[in-house]
């Protein structure tokens, strides 16, 4: 299963910050490679959406749709940027 | 009464099914006439939403075939395994409604206020949000110069071939049939490699963009070439598409 | 009223007579959906273990010619993902938990299955022992495919299928029950797909 890209996500990601986030910088709180969302590493086809550094592999967002509300959990962000602030 | 809620770009709106436009055996265009739609960017997608009668619900995103200010429409290329893909490109009839959300996207965008020169490299799908690309840049009279190098596995399954072949003005098209090429081909064979793109793609030295869009060994292939030929990481925007065909 | 989208119906097929057999909120699929949070390991044989492990120590651990050589047996189960597929009589060939555990004394009420890739899932002893779990490494007659969790996931059918843990390496014994990788982020701790419980709270 060939993984996608963080523009994958945009949609779940206006669902939770209501806002365009894919062109936001992040910053991998594991070993610091910071990007654009969109070139996060992600996984869809799952009971949720990972999304992976491109640089260490480690998971930096996890989506799961909890009865029909998206929550995202972001521990493996060190930092993300402004929304629309690309 | 339901559905009278103030409805924003980004929730879900049912919109009718106006055209359908064959463009190879498996890809369909369909044109779509949403009734709160806010325009979009080039390069943006939007999420289908196809609902059962049991309730049964499944969800795609795909890239938008329309220039800002056109019509909006997707292109969707028919997957063998596919569950929406084969509904969408056979089953959906003019006058039928589909649920879809957006315009989504706002890093694999282009606008034409950027001077910089184009390199758009697609693989198979993949030229569907560079086709809504270039068709912006020649909406709004943009000179800047773009190189288009499709990867597709033979030339039927080129999509927009013929609009395609229309550009005279300042923009470049070649191909790269990978599988099987028509008898007296001159265009290129085989999958995209460094050697090609640096015979095709604009050389770092003008200060290109570059947006790469398809299956994602495809962007990776031709993302790290670009880089290798001197493009920096942040003038390549990357889409991958997966087995869905969209992103 | 939500939409409906004339004449779709999606990958399924509705059972007729076996209707009692798919848990609430379920829908039949004939394929076998990969799912993945993550790249797919591929761990050389010559360097895969299962182990049984307790506070930090190892209580037992096998080898892939020494798992192979423990009796195994065939199986053939449903099996029901949290995201709504279901699968009828899927064929698998593995050995069963209780044969790994009869030979360390296991003790604990609880497991964390942990797996290549870093994947984790948490299962009461009780839910895996007793003839209701294996560790699996056939699917349909073939060696399981490493998309599908292979060389060995652990299969776990009457739970929710995200406890059926891919790539698994073994099984840590515990005292309380911890939350495994996708319970850690909302689903359920137990999920059990005839009460429909997919997240917490359920």
């Amino acid at each position: 299963m060939e993984p996608l890209d963080g523009n994958a996500i945009g949609g779940p990601l206006i669902d939770v910050f209501g806002a365009e986030m894919t062109g936001v910088i992040g910053t991998c709180g594991y070993c610091g490679d910071t990007g654009p969302v969109a070139e996060l590493v992600v996984y869809r086809q799952a009971p949720g959406t990972v999304a992976r550094c491109r640089a260490c592999g480690n998971i930096v967002m996890v989506f799961v749709k909890v009865r029909g509300t998206t929550c995202v959990d972001l521990m493996g962000m060190a930092s993300l940027g402004q929304p629309g602030a690309a | 009464m339901a559905g009278t809620a103030l409805r924003g770009r980004l929730t879900w709106q049912v919109a009718t099914v106006a055209a359908l436009t064959r463009e190879t055996a498996s890809v369909c265009t369909i044109g779509l006439e949403p009734p709160d739609w806010a325009g979009h960017r080039a390069g943006q997608h939007l999420d289908v939403r196809l609902t059962a009668e049991d309730g049964y619900r499944a969800e795609r995103s795909y890239s938008i075939a329309s220039a800002p200010g056109e019509r909006l429409a997707i292109t969707v290329e028919r997957l063998d395994d596919g569950e929406v893909s084969p509904y969408l490109t056979e089953d959906l009839q003019v006058g039928d409604e589909l649920e879809l959300r957006g315009p989504i996207g706002g890093y694999f965008v282009w606008e034409p206020g950027d001077d910089s020169p184009l390199t758009l490299l697609a693989g198979g799908s993949g030229v569907v949000p560079l086709r809504s690309i270039l068709r912006y840049r020649l909406s709004t009279g943009s000179a800047v110069p773009a190189r288009l190098l499709y990867s597709a596995r033979t030339l039927p399954d080129v999509i927009y071939h013929d609009e395609l072949g229309q550009h005279h003005d300042g923009v470049q098209v070649s191909y790269t049939l990978t599988r099987s090429q028509p008898p007296g081909w001159t265009g290129h064979t085989g999958r995209i490699n460094a050697d090609l793109l640096a015979d095709v793609a604009w050389p770092a030295a003008a200060s290109p963009v570059a947006y790469v869009c398809g299956p994602t060994s495809f962007v990776e292939t031709a993302a790290a070439a670009l880089v290798g030929l001197g493009y920096p990481p942040e003038r390549v925007k990357t889409e991958r598409f997966g087995a869905t065909g969209g992103p | 009223m939500s939409h409906i989208s004339r004449g779709f119906r999606g990958r399924r097929r509705v059972p007729d007579a076996e209707a009692g057999r798919l848990p609430p909120g379920q829908y039949l699929t004939e394929g076998f959906p990969v799912l993945s949070a993550g790249p797919t390991p591929h761990t050389p044989l010559a360097n895969w273990t299962f182990s049984i492990t307790r506070g930090g120590a190892t209580k037992g651990s096998w080898s892939w010619p020494e798992f192979q050589a423990l009796p195994a047996e065939n199986v053939t189960v449903d099996i029901h993902c949290v995201t709504r597929w279901s699968k009828f009589d899927t064929g698998w060939r593995g050995v069963s938990v209780d044969a790994l555990l009869d030979r360390v004394e296991p003790d604990g009420r609880y497991v964390m299955a942990f797996c290549d890739g870093g994947y984790t899932t948490n299962l009461p002893l009780d839910d895996i022992t007793g003839g209701k779990a294996w560790v699996a490494f056939d699917y349909d007659g073939q060696a399981l495919a490493p998309e599908h969790g292979g060389p060995a996931r652990l299969l776990v059918p009457h739970l929710y299928f995200w406890k059926s843990a891919k790539w698994v390496r073994g099984l840590d014994l515990r005292d309380t029950d911890q939350p495994g990788f996708w319970e850690t982020y909302g689903y359920h701790m137990y999920g059990d797909p005839w009460r429909e419980q997919r997240y917490a709270g359920d």
